[in-house]
């Protein structure tokens, strides 16, 4: 086989919430197996209504969702036995005790009891030591911990992980990446939601950009940057110049406020930059560079363009 | 059928009331030895025998029902309505389990726990009176279904419910009164004639009544109908959770 089928299918997904509000207008969105996608939009974007969607938290009022080829709806059991979830909330009992709210969950999707496989998770989240202390007793990162290894409790195919580190410092978000990290090592699909950039751009084989209930575009990370992709050339000036001369009024230059460098936008998806022409023109107009830095855009500056070619 | 699921809830859920035990076994004993106290005592001296029966003894069974039904009530619904609160109901909705295990694992746990102090309040009352049961199958066949059936109505509360007062608001508008009024501490036939035709339309009579029978051979409606009322409930609670799983009715938005 070459191609596999893929591990989660959405097709035509809506959501229109009792409200009338209309939270998913059609998604569609095919996941492999194995990998790791980052659902990326700004708050209220409707990530976590797709999430609620695919895992039977919130009923869709259109479209359908396979997991593992199974209808989330008409065969729940053999698509819920696949999935594991990670809930954007820390939603745990306070006074349970880490082990036995694990061993529960694993319970409850109808597994064996297993303690030496929940004990190798445990270890993996760093919770082992904890394992009998009560989930109140636990700092936030470690709670969060708990959620994960409930969700990993009946060896689930495809993880989704709901923002796992929206309101939690620098320190603790690097450390949730190594852990999702490893998660992907060990052969989890992860579809995580974020709304930094940053993250998506840090850990994902692929990133669907989600706004207003829409899915805009599904990419490989790589390929998403250099389709999308500018960059710029900054020009320091060996002498400070007021205006851009009109000889170079064909090319995308901005001046810089003091007057010192010049700025050149380009699109690395064109045959030609333009980048010689430029510079030979600056010769011509007898400007002295000082020195040259390419800067490539990030996902923030791709995204950014595309919430608001989609708002215009 | 989800077997381990069931048993995963159930245990959980049983857990709690181990932690609590001692409160859970003292306080139905405490406020057992109470209502002897005050009805035993104070009005039973007044009113020594209801048809044959003294009248400590004779309360036995609606004494009995009375926290059964409560417990039952606010076991299951509280039960049901805490993972709804703090959020761990998402657990629920994404595990691989249908409707009659997540009820069975609750109203299970639910209904052993009445159960279990059902059972203390006997032995309680066994110390102040004499206690006859004449029909011990049917006096625990009795009880068994109230449980269940009482579980299930606090559990359709617990969804229901969108915050604590709500919760307490049944159980304290409805089920208290109608206990109370139900024929718990009194025959119906010691009411005027109207009152007797009135009562008749409150369904706590006919469980009270019957079992009361399975004690002492005594009801007020026929032991038929007793049973009747008891499985007709149960099996309109049970319709109204499968409805609410079916369309996600507060569970699921
Ligand atoms: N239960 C609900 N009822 C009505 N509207 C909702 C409900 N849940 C979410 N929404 C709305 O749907 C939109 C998407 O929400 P959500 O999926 O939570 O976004 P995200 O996770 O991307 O921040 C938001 O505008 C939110 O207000
Ligand atoms: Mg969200």
């Amino acid at each position: 086989m070459t191609q596999m089928a893929p591990i989660v299918r959405i097709k035509g997904l809506e959501k229109a919430y009792d409200t009338g509000f209309q939270a998913l207008k059609g998604v569609d969105l095919d996941i492999e197996e194995g990998e790791l996608l980052a659902l990326l939009g700004p708050n209220g974007a409707g990530k976590t209504t797709l999430i609620s969607a695919v895992c039977s938290l919130t009923i869709p009022t259109g479209g359908t969702v396979t997991v593992g080829g199974h209808d989330v709806v008409r065969d729940y059991r053999a698509a819920r036995d696949l999935i594991g979830l990670v809930p954007q909330e820390i939603n745990l009992e306070p006074f349970e005790k880490v082990m036995n709210t694990v061993r529960f969950s694993r319970g409850l999707f109808g597994k064996r009891r297993d303690d030496a496989y929940l004990e190798r998770i445990l270890r993996q989240l760093s919770l082992w030591d904890k394992r009998d202390a009560k989930i109140m007793e636990l700092s936030g990162g470690m709670k969060r911990r708990v959620l994960i290894a409930k969700a990993l409790s009946h060896e689930p195919r495809v993880l989704f992980l709901d923002e796992p580190t929206a309101g939690v410092d620098v320190e603790l978000r690097k450390e949730m990446w190594d852990t999702v990290r490893m998660l992907k090592a060990d052969g989890v699909t992860i579809i995580l939601t974020t709304h930094y950039i940053e993250e998506a751009e840090a850990m994902a084989d692929r990133v669907g950009v989600i706004n207003k209930g829409e899915m805009l575009l599904v990419e490989a990370k790589s390929r998403l940057m250099e389709r999308m992709g500018q960059k710029h050339l900054t020009i320091e000036l060996h002498e400070p110049i007021q205006t851009i001369p009109d000889s170079l009024s064909d090319f995308d230059l901005t001046l810089l406020e003091d007057g010192r460098a010049l700025v050149f936008a380009y699109d690395t998806r064109q045959e030609r930059t333009g980048i010689t022409k430029l510079l030979t023109e600056l010769q011509a107009a007898g400007i002295v560079l000082r020195d040259l830095q390419t800067t490539q855009s990030s996902l923030e500056d791709i995204f950014v363009g595309l919430v608001q070619e989609d708002a215009a | 059928m989800n077997f381990r699921a069931i048993w995963a809830i159930y245990t959980f859920e049983m857990s709690r009331f181990f932690r609590t035990l001692l409160q859970s076994f003292v306080s139905p004993v405490i406020s057992t030895s109470l209502y002897f106290v005050v009805f035993g005592a104070a009005i039973g001296s007044r009113i020594d025998q209801v048809e044959g029966v003294s009248y400590g003894a004779f309360i036995v069974p609606g004494l009995i029902m009375l926290s059964v039904m409560t417990q039952a009530i606010s076991n299951a619904s509280f039960g049901i309505y805490f993972p709804k609160f703090i959020g761990t109901i998402y657990e629920l909705l994404s595990a691989p389990i249908n409707f009659l295990e997540v009820v069975l694992g609750y109203v299970g746990a639910a209904a052993t726990k009445a159960l279990f102090i059902g059972i203390v309040i006997l032995g309680t009352s066994a110390l102040f009176v004499d206690l006859t049961i004449q029909h011990p199958v049917a006096m625990l066949l009795f009880m068994v279904l109230t449980c269940i059936s009482f579980a299930l109505f606090g559990f359709i509360i617990g969804i229901w419910a969108r915050n604590f007062e709500q919760l307490q608001l049944v159980p304290l508008l409805i089920v208290t009164p109608l206990v109370f009024l139900g024929g718990s501490f009194y025959s119906i036939s010691m009411l005027p004639p109207v009152w007797q035709t009135v009562t008749l339309f409150n369904p706590v009579v006919y469980l009270i009544s019957g079992f009361r029978w399975s004690f002492y051979g005594l009801a007020d409606v026929p032991i038929g109908l007793s049973l009747l009322a008891i499985a007709g409930f149960t099996a309109l609670c049970l319709g109204i959770i499968w409805w609410i799983f079916r369309t996600g009715w507060r569970i699921r938005s």
